[in-house]
């Protein structure tokens, strides 16, 4: 009797914080409404899309640059959207996966590339949903996954350029996340478009092996500093840590993704951001005609998936304004080349 | 490369970073030593630890003030102690497995209430450094010890308190007694439940400023930014024998080999794949440790065995 007692004043304890928790509302499989109206209301007549992130659609980087690309889709189109975010857990973002393409969404986007295996598994099952998965190149050869990617190191380059031009003591300090996809490409890129523009300039890059880290990628920047770095950047969710730096310090940022001037209004230089919507129009256009996927889209330059966003807060030297718009068009007509494969 | 390694500059630059990447671990392990030596095993110090963090976030971000937000966090954390408190001595439920209950919550609930009343990651004040007048400027030993934010000294200073609160107070000597025979504590007319109560205020209230003390330094807010720092510190307490100088000893060995790993990238000494082997030492290092401590010293005999008086 007495334990069942315990079990109940535990199960009313619980059932408290799950109402607190309710009343608050919660992100996770949070719909975002009908994107092209404005209506919350679910309407015949809207493209349904389902993204699922590893990290906050906030974040001001990785998942955010898909959440954002789908509300510009919605600029132009009636779309209902539908968003499961923070899943860094492989397991759950696969039944937020499944569960989207129980329920009809015309488009599910697995957004990470850690989600290709239990796509793999899903798609397959599910024939008459289209899916979008990446960063990635793999399509697993089934006709209802289209893959995508970034040429990050394009607009890396670019940066990377300015960077340099930037240095004074031709010192600058890169924070990467993991080794791994359009991190790799932006850092490698940012560095060979350092070196290319003034050879004499020393790049470090520090991979913290952390997406989610916060604390290192503050002390990598703090790190850098110390030892003589005076332009920064870095990629992936946990750079808020390293733009706390920046700004403390005052040292001029590059960042990628999204565009991450609100980290640092003062030293924010410019942001490569991911216009992901270049991708999404042709696979909801295929989708609408009845392809559901088999093909790899990649962000680049020259397709206007990649767009360098300036800070107009930053007196940038219009000479380096010049010669980033030289880099681009070098680079979108060929004649320049990052470098990496 | 390993030249510039072994600068004077880059020596005292790690050592100051190793004793900043210290700090949340000996916060959070001193408080978990409070509640262990009670019995009391809490694994969920790293949702507190959000908790916490997310607390002096908002509160700053509202306010503007940064010792607010401290304060917020110590409220976040009296409030958690509060509600683990309920769960494992008045419902007596299994520690182990309230913990992970209080980890989960803290881990979804500082999310979610990030995204509903901030969303983005915007900046907020920081918390300045203090440099000690005069030690501060003492060569080497002044940028490595005195040039830190307050929260800094705080734990340290923190150190020999508990360890004097635990060896020569009433209030530890009962708290010692408690965490190895309950049984007897009581007969001799300690309330079990009360100390353990203060433990888990203390314990909770600490693990909350850990996580303070991993946003106020550079100002933001990141989902999951504690990145599994707050287990670290249940498995400091182990390795530091339950005693507040073990403690100390293990988050700065810690914190140093992370600070020293960090120095090697951000010189370009390790990188690739070298540089994911090097992620893991200290991991590797505290597993090490904790082999060797385990078979040296016990837990407290008590150590997450409820206590009923009626039973």
């Amino acid at each position: 009797m007495k334990n069942k007692n315990k079990f109940v004043v535990l199960l009313a304890l619980l059932a408290a914080l799950a109402l607190l928790a309710s009343a608050c509302g919660s992100d996770n499989g949070d719909s975002d409404g009908d994107a092209g109206s404005g209506d919350t209301e679910s309407s015949g007549d809207s493209f349904r899309i389902a993204i699922v992130s590893p990290s906050a659609k906030n974040d001001v980087a990785f998942s955010q640059s898909i959440f954002d690309a789908v509300t510009r889709v919605g600029e132009n189109r009636s779309i209902e959207v539908d968003v499961s975010d923070g899943l860094f857990v492989v397991e759950d973002a696969a039944a937020a996966i499944r569960g989207y393409a129980e329920d009809g969404y015309d488009l599910v986007i697995a957004h990470g590339s850690q989600y290709g295996a239990p796509l793999q598994e899903i798609a397959p099952e599910f024939p008459e949903v289209a899916f979008a998965w990446g960063t990635a190149l793999d399509t697993f050869g089934l006709d209802n996954v289209s893959s995508y990617s970034v040429r990050s190191d394009e607009g890396a380059y670019v940066l990377g350029a300015l960077a340099a031009e930037i240095s004074e003591s031709k010192n600058i300090g890169i924070v990467g996340p993991i080794e791994v996809g359009d991190a790799k490409l932006y850092v490698d890129g940012f560095a060979a478009g350092a070196v290319a523009q003034d050879p004499s300039v020393d790049v470090n890059i520090n991979y913290i092996e952390s997406f989610a880290d916060v604390q290192l990628a503050q002390e990598a920047a703090t790190a850098f500093v110390n030892n003589g770095a005076d332009v920064l950047t870095g990629t992936a969710q946990m750079v808020v840590g390293a733009t706390g730096v920046a700004s403390a310090e005052g040292v001029p940022w590059f960042g990628t993704q999204s565009n991450q001037t609100t980290l640092g209004p003062d030293i924010v230089v410019a942001s490569q951001v991911y216009h992901w919507e270049i991708v999404l129009e042709d696979i909801i256009a295929g989708v609408e005609n009845g392809d559901l996927g088999g093909e790899s889209h990649i962000l680049t330059l020259e397709n206007e998936g990649l767009v360098l966003e300036f800070n107009e807060d930053y007196a940038l030297d219009p000479s380096l304004q010049e010669l980033a718009d030289e880099l681009v068009e070098g680079i979108v007509s060929g004649t320049i080349t990052t470098g990496i494969e | 490369m390993w030249s510039e390694f072994f600068t004077v500059s880059s020596i005292v630059v790690t050592l100051a970073a190793g004793i900043r990447l210290a700090t949340p671990f000996l916060l959070a392990s001193l408080g978990e030593v409070m509640g262990q030596r009670s019995g009391v095993l809490n694994l969920g110090v790293e949702g507190v630890m959000l908790l916490g963090a997310f607390g002096a976030y908002y509160t700053t971000f509202r306010t503007g003030s940064v010792w607010l937000g401290v304060v917020a966090a110590l409220a976040v954390g009296l409030v958690m102690g509060l509600v683990y408190a309920l769960i494992t001595l008045v419902m007596h439920a299994e520690q182990g497995i309230s913990g992970i209950g209080i980890f989960l919550f803290g881990l979804g609930f500082s999310d979610l209430l990030f995204q509903r009343w901030v969303g983005t990651p915007l900046p907020i004040s920081r918390l300045p450094e203090w440099h000690i007048p005069g030690l501060s400027q003492i060569p080497v030993i002044g940028e490595v010890l005195f040039q830190h934010t307050p929260l800094v000294y705080i734990a340290f200073l923190l150190v020999p308190l508990v360890a004097w609160v635990i060896n020569y107070t009433t209030f530890g000597l009962n708290v010692r007694a408690v965490g190895e025979t309950p049984d007897a504590a009581d007969t001799l007319g300690v309330s079990v439940l009360r100390i353990r109560f203060a433990t888990i205020l203390i314990g909770n209230a600490l693990a909350a400023l850990a996580g303070a003390a991993l946003v106020v330094p550079f100002g933001t807010f990141q989902q999951n930014l504690t990145s599994g720092r707050g287990f670290i510190a249940i498995a400091l307490v182990y390795f530091g024998a339950w005693r507040p100088r073990g403690v100390l000893i293990g988050s700065l060995l810690f914190g140093l080999v992370i600070a020293v790993v960090n120095q090697w990238g951000s010189l370009g000494i390790v990188s690739g794949s070298l540089s994911s082997l090097t992620a893991m030492a200290p991991a590797v290092l505290t597993i090490v440790v904790l082999v060797m401590v385990s078979r040296r010293i016990g837990a407290p005999s008590a150590l997450t065995k409820p206590f009923d008086r009626t039973a």
